[in-house]
């Protein structure tokens, strides 16, 4: 829970966070080391510099560590686990569906499960898809195009194994795919980011809102010219948040863009957690405005309004969060004990 | 034909001219040159003029064809020097490190180092990064020459040899050099062509110019922070200050460990 000087309290959603095990004993080979090795460098490359970890607490961190960035140190009232499987880099793999229902099975108020398929996977995975939605009740899942599996090293959300795999998802009630996209997908003359692929996905699935994170990046320029044609297509804030501190200009350039093209409803916060962490990302977000140069250059303003619909109010919308109902049940598990009492006494 | 056969009057030191070769080489994803983003590690010249070049990149998974693309295009650069008897160009720790490193030792196509990975060859994509480049160089011109006071009326109509009359500060002859260094991607180059036209050749209207440039917006915003983040990365990744030799011995380490 943000609380504002004037006391409003702002409802926070993190709609990117992972329970991960990185750790040296977990690697299969040097594409695991060097797969957590890259996300360490994004950590140590745009935290600040108080706010970095030593690397054995990065390569594995415990679920009490998590809890407390989260919802203690941190502002999330609730946090979205998007699993990774990677089990071609990762002996138990690198997060899975199982690993963070552990999260969601100790906090249940706290965390929204989602699960992760693999085209590639065949039947196997169109089993695995039943039994997680059966098993957790998901209406979510994580999609990463870009890993390596046996001897094929990504995919498209078009190939015709990924439609049967939307069109299961589908009817399973699964509405919210976060689409992850990372180099590598062959064939490897054509861009390795391309993603175009989530424009004929999402045109043909209008069942399902397609999150696409770190917005795009680095196709940035590509992705809002498909967001704005497709009303299903939202904006993961993941990997640009973080500039607002190392590289503010930049950040404002890419939140304007943002705001120009796919409007306000269509952004969702999210902190990437563990690769940064909910305090100093929301801190620094609620103190920032659009410098006036870049306002008069785009037209846009972040106003306070604008801010609590990215933080929270968009993904309530698309998980169908009642947040009143939810602050309840929050705060008679004890969830807002450890702020002051005009706070947890409220509502 | 060759500009760089001269620098030997120029230049006596043949280290200073293959670097100064490489500087010209860009990253095609974010227009910018790989010395100055500080890829390249080292560019030596050995007893029997043959050039050794060692380049790392931000992160290992660095997209396997701008790899290739910008070990290709320092190979040919510095090939060009007419005392060059042979390149090599030494990729280090990166997923494709080997197979690139035996592609470009070989003298081999990017579709022959990378076989049934690649269905083609890399001009497609070459060319999509030359259309951003192109784009975003126009944005910084356009810009530019908005702010020194012409209006679009002025700048829609305005012809290859009128941009060059113009009477421009240091910033905005080097903001044209650029530009016209991608103008050829769009269409040819002639006294009477329109300076400024579209990615399709096409004109520009001064009623529409408005939402045209905030197009090109997406582009040169997309880019720049790409350069951010990369240069972030590989700050991170390598100790910058101190000067970085990748040694045979680097590379066997990350094979064996496969």
């Amino acid at each position: 829970m943000y609380r504002t000087a004037k006391g409003e309290e702002i409802f926070v959603i993190d709609g990117h966070t992972h329970f991960w095990d990185g750790s040296p004993a977990n690697q299969k080979n040097v594409h695991g080391k060097q797969f957590i090795e890259c996300f360490f460098a994004y950590h140590n490359g745009l935290s600040p510099a108080e706010e970095r970890w030593p690397k054995d607490k990065f390569e594995k961190y415990s679920a009490e560590n998590m809890f407390n960035d989260l919802f203690i140190n941190g502002y999330d009232d609730m946090a979205i686990l998007q699993p990774t499987y990677l089990t071609d880099f990762y002996t138990n793999g690198f997060n899975t569906t199982e690993r963070s229902a552990e999260m969601k099975k100790a906090h249940p108020d706290r965390f929204i499960l989602n699960t992760a398929f693999d085209p590639r996977d065949g039947t196997k995975g169109l089993e695995h898809m039943h039994e997680m939605v059966e098993k957790h009740k998901i209406t979510g899942a994580k999609i990463y195009t870009a890993e390596w599996k046996g001897e094929s090293r990504g995919y498209k959300l078009t190939d015709k194994a990924s439609y049967k795999f939307l069109e299961t998802a589908q009817k399973l009630g699964i509405k919210n795919l976060h689409i992850h996209k990372g180099p590598t997908i062959l064939p490897l003359n054509r861009d390795a980011f391309d993603v175009r692929d989530v424009d004929d996905a999402a045109t043909d699935f209008q069942g399902m809102n397609f999150i696409v994170e770190h917005c795009g990046l680095p196709r940035l320029d590509d992705f809002c010219w498909i967001a704005t044609q497709e009303t299903n297509v939202y904006a993961g804030l993941a990997v640009a948040l973080p500039f607002i501190h190392s590289r503010p200009a930049y950040f404002a350039h890419i939140i304007s863009e943002l705001l120009f093209w796919l409007g306000p409803d269509k952004i969702l916060y999210g902190s990437d957690y563990g690769i940064w962490t909910p305090k100093w990302l929301v801190d620094k977000f609620m103190a920032f405005e659009i410098p006036d140069d870049v306002s008069k250059e785009t037209g846009q303003v972040l106003t306070h309004e604008i801010k609590t619909k990215i933080l929270g109010l968009n993904a309530a919308k698309l998980y169908g969060i009642d947040i009143e109902a939810q602050k309840k049940k929050i705060k008679a598990g004890g969830g807002y004990a450890h702020l002051s009492e005009a706070v947890h006494t409220k509502g | 034909m060759n500009v760089y056969a001269d620098l030997n009057s120029v230049m006596p030191d043949r280290q200073a001219q293959v670097w100064a070769c490489l500087q010209s080489v860009t990253d095609p994803e974010l227009d910018e040159s790989v010395v100055e983003l500080n890829f390249v590690t080292n560019a030596d010249v050995d007893a029997d003029n043959h050039v050794h070049i060692g380049f790392r990149l931000p992160t290992y998974w660095c997209a396997a064809n701008f790899s290739f693309l910008m070990a290709d295009d320092m190979r040919q650069a510095v090939t060009a020097l007419d005392w060059v008897k042979g390149v090599t160009v030494v990729l280090g720790e990166h997923m494709y490190a080997d197979k690139i490193n035996a592609g470009l030792s070989q003298g081999l196509s990017f579709e022959d180092t990378f076989g049934a990975e690649a269905d083609g060859n890399l001009d497609e994509l070459r060319q999509t990064f030359l259309v951003k480049a192109f784009q975003r160089r126009q944005l910084a011109l356009l810009k530019h020459l908005s702010a020194s006071g012409h209006d679009p009326e002025k700048l829609v109509a305005l012809t290859l040899s009128d941009l060059e009359c113009l009477t421009l500060d240091g910033e905005g002859q080097k903001l044209v050099q650029r530009y016209m260094e991608r103008r050829h991607v769009v269409g040819p180059i002639r006294p009477d062509a329109l300076a400024f036209t579209t990615s399709e050749g096409a004109a520009l209207k001064s009623d529409t110019y408005a939402t045209y440039v905030s197009g090109l917006r997406r582009v040169g915003v997309n880019a720049e922070f790409n350069g951010a983040l990369c240069r972030g990365l590989l700050a991170v990744r390598f100790d910058l200050d101190t000067p970085y030799v990748p040694t045979p011995e680097k590379h066997v380490t990350s094979q064996t460990a496969v």
